[in-house]
């Protein structure tokens, strides 16, 4: 099934500056946007979820998305990982379409040769971590380096080890997941997306399944992470902290809307619209 | 009544035919679990013919009885195709094919016990769905039903039997022949049941040990594994 937009995506160019949702202001100077959302919308079954999203992200750009419980912020960036399909409206990824492809000259419903290519450029961390707990640490990191990337063992291994170095595991090679605490596997999860070198990671709430005291460290990995900048990061957050200090940009959905969006002195300090004040009260 | 000498001179006879009985009960549990695994991945294929064919083969086999199966391989098949497979061959086939579908939906249970979030790391990790399959699904669906595969072992043993409908020269066909050669019955048939009886313990006894040793390995190392 393709889409109205998907359809008319293709008879535009790909370059319709017209369609840019960010304005000029927020919009980091040169480059094209790696992903673009337009007019995406979601719904499950009756329930729609996402209502008409627009947004671009930049290479390298962090971006936090803030909004209330229910708001559909997993919803995005499980479509962006291929978790999820839209119902209506275009992702593109590199300009090129996420959930459609072209066959014949005509445009089609991706498939999984298509979406597979895709997905290589997005990567995701998740809320409850999904390590694999029959494999050990280092398994964990390196099956997708050796299975996808074709490294060989040693290849892999070396990543695998150079990662875990950065989130501070090096010495839980050949550990269990079951034998790590929360905040260690969260950052092994962390090092598993990460050898995988995608060009943007999508972050899910990946401290609220922590512990309070864990949350830190968790939080720190990806502040690091941020700093070596060449990634973009699509951050969905509630730590109100932890965005204004990591995020270029901060989105704030709300009932499957993109309500505000700015760079975070303006959103935390000065924030317009009212639904965004009453969201941030809670935070205070 | 029992005859130990006749029982002494029987057991020679019963040799072959029991390496034979172990050979079809091995080979059609392998066959039962490669089809079984065949059946419960095609079953989840997204494709919705694939799915809705292998549904339809599982519900197919399971309805008819495994010697209508065993019969229709080794005497219809032969008049409707060139190919003609000997006794053996034939009755491990239906049996793997009869216990695959059985099988299948002992992987069924496992695969569903795997939970979702391990195939949307595999997917956000850019695995391929056979790598997926492989790597990280079947090693976590497998472990805990192989207790219950095991119980298929022994019900695919205790069926053997039926294969001699096709001239399979397994332990009842070898205890018929010889009671109809001597018209003494009561010690063939009565060797027969305890050899039966011997291995069914055997099998369950080693069951019951991988179930301990399984129960171990999750509690212990593998502790994330449910
Ligand atoms: N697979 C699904 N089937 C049906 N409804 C779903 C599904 N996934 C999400 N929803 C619904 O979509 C809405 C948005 O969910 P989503 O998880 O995207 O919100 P969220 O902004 O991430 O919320 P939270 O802050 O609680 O994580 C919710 O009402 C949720 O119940
Ligand atoms: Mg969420």
């Amino acid at each position: 099934m393709i889409t109205q937009i998907e359809k008319q995506w293709y008879d535009e160019s790909a370059e319709n500056e017209a369609g840019h949702a960010l304005s000029p202001s927020l919009r980091p100077a040169g480059g094209k946007p790696i992903v673009r959302f337009r007019s995406v919308r979601k719904s499950f079954g009756e329930l729609p979820v996402l209502k008409g999203i627009d947004l671009d992200i930049y290479p390298g750009e962090k971006i936090a998305l803030i909004g209330p419980s229910g708001s559909g912020k997993t919803t995005l960036g499980r479509m962006l990982m291929t978790l999820e399909e839209p119902t209506a409206g275009t992702i593109l990824i590199d300009g090129e379409p996420l959930w459609a492809m072209e066959k014949n000259g005509k445009p089609v419903r991706a498939n999984e040769k298509h979406l597979q290519k895709m997905r290589g450029k997005v990567g995701m961390v998740f809320q409850h971590f999904h390590l694999f707990p029959h494999m050990s640490v280092l398994k964990n990191v390196t099956l997708a380096p050796r299975s996808v990337l074709k490294l060989s063992k040693e290849e892999a291994e070396e990543l695998a080890v150079a990662m875990l170095r950065k989130v501070g595991l090096e010495d839980k090679l050949h550990v269990y997941p079951s034998q790590l605490s929360g905040g260690q596997k969260q950052r092994v999860a962390i090092a598993r997306a990460l050898v995988m070198q995608p060009k943007i990671m999508v972050f899910d709430e990946v401290t609220s399944a922590l512990d309070p005291e864990l949350v830190g460290e968790v939080l720190s990995v990806i502040k690091e992470i941020a700093k070596e900048g060449q990634m973009a990061m699509l951050l969905i957050t509630h730590e109100m902290e932890f965005a204004r200090e990591v995020a270029d940009r901060v989105i704030f959905g709300a009932e499957g809307l993109i309500v505000e969006e700015g760079k975070p002195e303006q959103i935390f300090t000065n924030p317009r619209s009212e639904r965004l004040q009453a969201f941030l009260q809670r935070f205070l | 009544m029992w005859d130990s000498e006749y029982a002494a001179q029987l057991l020679p006879a019963f040799l072959p035919a029991f390496a034979v009985t172990i050979g079809a009960t091995i080979t059609g549990f392998m066959l039962a679990v490669l089809f079984g695994l065949l059946f419960a991945i095609a079953g989840r294929s997204a494709a919705a013919p694939v799915r809705w064919a292998s549904r339809s083969v599982v519900e197919f086999i399971r309805s008819t009885p495994l010697l209508v199966q065993a019969f229709f391989l080794y005497y219809s098949v032969p008049m409707l195709t060139p190919v003609a497979m000997p006794a053996f061959a034939t009755g491990v086939l239906a049996l793997g094919l009869h216990y695959g579908t059985y099988m299948s939906e002992v992987f069924r249970s496992g695969i569903d016990a795997v939970p979702r979030g391990q195939w949307e790391a595999s997917t956000a990790l850019h695995l391929s769905k056979r790598k997926t399959w492989i790597s990280v699904i079947l090693p976590q669906a497998i472990p805990p039903v192989i207790p219950v595969m095991g119980n298929y072992l022994i019900v695919i043993f205790k069926e053997t039997p039926t294969l001699m409908a096709i001239t399979l020269v397994e332990l009842l066909l070898t205890a018929k022949t010889e009671a109809s050669a001597t018209y003494r019955v009561f010690e063939p048939y009565t060797i027969v049941g305890l050899l039966f009886l011997a291995v069914s313990l055997i099998f369950s006894l080693g069951i019951r040990r991988l179930e301990k040793k399984w129960s171990f390995g999750r509690e212990n190392e593998k502790g994330g594994l449910r």
